[in-house]
């Protein structure tokens, strides 16, 4: 069992302590809750120095410092706090900068409502437990031997082949038969390198599909995508020591996760508009009737200002688009102003709930949208925004990554 | 015998002291205990579960935290069950404490809006002060009446 310390101002009075229970049970982990004493508190937080009001947060503090001063032994932390509390909010960031600065026990935030169910948890518990069960292959920063990656998604299917530290083939389908898809991709990948299935020394899935692709391929590594995209994307941008965050801005959802020395410690995914997700880049692609690849250079040459859209909504947005073209608008201003309008929307739905580390690295199919690259930038105050080389492959480079440091197939 | 709401609303010392006076203190003990001692516990260790907070949005709105709510919750049929009060500020949390800043402004502010004769002291710092609230306190429960009719007290407010 993986020791999990909740460090929260009290999921008990939300309803959802439970769920938190059942999260960490499902794998493999143990809620335990750092036993304090009154004098121990005030202590804490006296020597933390801030001063909360709340005293289930000086609580809070005095957990954490429990922790890092040995008092309790736990393998991981759980540290949560209301959604929409700006003093809890405060606390959070600041007991997880705590913990992450004086140990080395892997820390995961949330913000919950009463709305708080386990699969929500699940796949920060799976992060969580992977963080310590599989320490040493997280830890790897190098990719070695040969080794397929496959990022199973909703939308499509990514293989990406690596030799000794380097890519040397990609495949890209969209997703239809899981399998069918994944051989596909990885025909393509393999092609022009001389190598086939047989040659592997290990394949690692990640995505939606990686239960049934892992079974089928009997690969060596199945990962959540948490750990697995933040790992590709700190490796591609050669960011694997410090903090960053890792934005995903998907065709069907989105993900934010925040990272410290390449292990993620927050996360949050949308889905619940597609006008904030890339299916809007795509349906102004399309009524534009330019090729998706071009949509990012036409987006950089107009002025989102110049487009009038007043919904964030997939239907009304696009018709406020189809508006302004019919006015004389010209195609790049309503270019720019689709792209601004999902950096702005993937702020204000997603961005804001977490602490936004930098750098900022954005990967997925939509970090090759130049305009929305420059629109996420201006959205955050002109922060620098970096786009890795193979960004949209980032799951599978991310497994390819990581199952090189589980031994090789053939030996088996 | 009066109803008497607390706060902070699981002190020990005033549940105590307000039964001595032969009334009856509104503590959050209590409200737990109605919810623990149900046939089925759904969500230990309090049994508050997701419908809880939502009964909490009679007492504040949806785009307050689910920790309020979910206290209030509790707090909330407490007092409006009271018939007096005795709000004490500043207590240390060993005290009693329900954990959250903002759901004590809350109780308070909803108790003090009721009228009822309410005892509102500071915590003491000193021996003579602590004295001094404990004899306020008492003074304040032999003047409620012991039959339910305390609405014709008039309300206090030392500080």
């Amino acid at each position: 069992m993986v020791k999990i310390a909740l460090v929260s101002c009290g999921t008990e009075y939300s309803g959802i302590q439970r769920e938190i229970e059942k999260a960490a049970n499902t794998f493999g982990g143990e809620i335990i809750i750092p036993e304090i004493d009154l004098d121990y508190i005030n202590e804490s937080y006296e020597k933390f120095g801030f001063n909360a009001q709340s005293s289930s947060l000086r609580l809070m503090v005095a957990r954490a410092m429990s922790i890092v001063e040995g008092k309790t032994q736990t393998d991981a932390v759980f540290i949560a706090t209301c959604f929409r509390c700006a003093e809890g909010a405060l606390i959070r960031n600041e007991v997880r900068r705590f913990i992450q600065d004086n140990t080395n026990i892997p820390v995961v935030t949330y913000s919950f409502t009463e709305r708080t169910k386990a699969d929500e948890l699940f796949i920060r518990m799976e992060a969580l437990t992977t963080t310590v069960a599989r320490k040493s292959i997280l830890a790897r920063e190098k990719q070695e031997g040969l080794t397929l990656g496959i990022d199973s998604g909703s939308t499509t299917t990514k293989v990406v082949l690596m030799e000794n530290n380097k890519i040397i083939g990609t495949g890209w389908t969209a997703t239809k038969d899981i399998i069918g898809s994944v051989d596909i991709g990885a025909k393509d990948a393999f092609e022009g390198t001389g190598y086939g299935m047989d040659d592997l020394d290990g394949i690692g899935t990640t995505g939606y599909g990686r239960l049934t692709i892992g079974k089928e391929l009997k690969a060596e590594l199945i990962q959540e995508e948490l750990s697995v995209n933040a790992k590709g994307a700190v490796y591609l941008a050669n960011k694997q020591k410090g903090e960053a965050t890792v934005l995903d801005i998907g065709g069907m959802d989105n993900k934010v996760i925040t990272v410290n020395n390449g292990i993620p410690d927050n996360f949050t995914m949308g889905g619940i508009c597609a006008g904030a997700s890339g299916r809007f880049l795509d349906m102004t692609s399309r009524r534009l009737d330019v090729d998706i690849s071009e949509l990012g250079p036409l987006a950089m040459k107009g002025d989102y200002k110049k487009a009038l859209l007043n919904s964030y909504c997939i239907v009304f947005g696009i018709q406020d688009l189809v508006t302004t073209l019919a006015a004389g608008g010209s195609k790049a201003d309503v270019a720019a102003a689709a792209c601004h309008s999902v950096a702005e929307q993937v702020y204000e739905q997603q961005l804001q709930e977490i602490d936004i580390r930098e750098p900022l690295i954005q990967v997925g199919g939509t970090s090759l949208i130049s305009g929305l690259i420059k629109a996420v930038s201006e959205t955050l105050g002109g922060i620098d925004v970096i786009v890795p080389e193979y960004s949209q492959y980032i799951g599978a480079v991310g497994s390819a990554l990581l199952v090189s440091g589980i031994g090789k197939r053939q030996d088996k | 015998m009066v109803k008497v709401a607390i706060i902070p609303p699981n002190s020990l010392i005033l549940s105590d002291l307000i039964e001595r006076k032969g009334h009856e203190p509104l503590a959050l003990q209590k409200a737990v205990r109605k919810k623990v001692i149900d046939p089925e516990i759904d969500s230990p260790p309090m049994n508050i579960t997701e419908e809880d907070p939502i009964k909490g949005l009679k007492y504040a709105a949806i785009e307050v935290p689910s920790g309020v709510r979910g206290r209030m919750s509790i707090i909330g049929p407490l007092i409006e069950e009271a018939e007096a009060a005795i709000i004490i500020d500043d207590a240390p949390f060993g005290f009693g404490c329900i954990g959250c800043a903002r759901t004590n402004e809350l109780t308070t502010f909803t108790l003090r809006k009721r009228g009822l004769p309410t005892l509102e002291l500071k915590y003491p710092k000193t021996r003579d002060e602590t004295v001094d609230m404990v004899n306020k306190i008492n003074k304040f429960l032999d003047s409620l009446p012991s039959s339910n009719s305390a609405n014709s007290t008039d309300s206090q407010e030392e500080k």
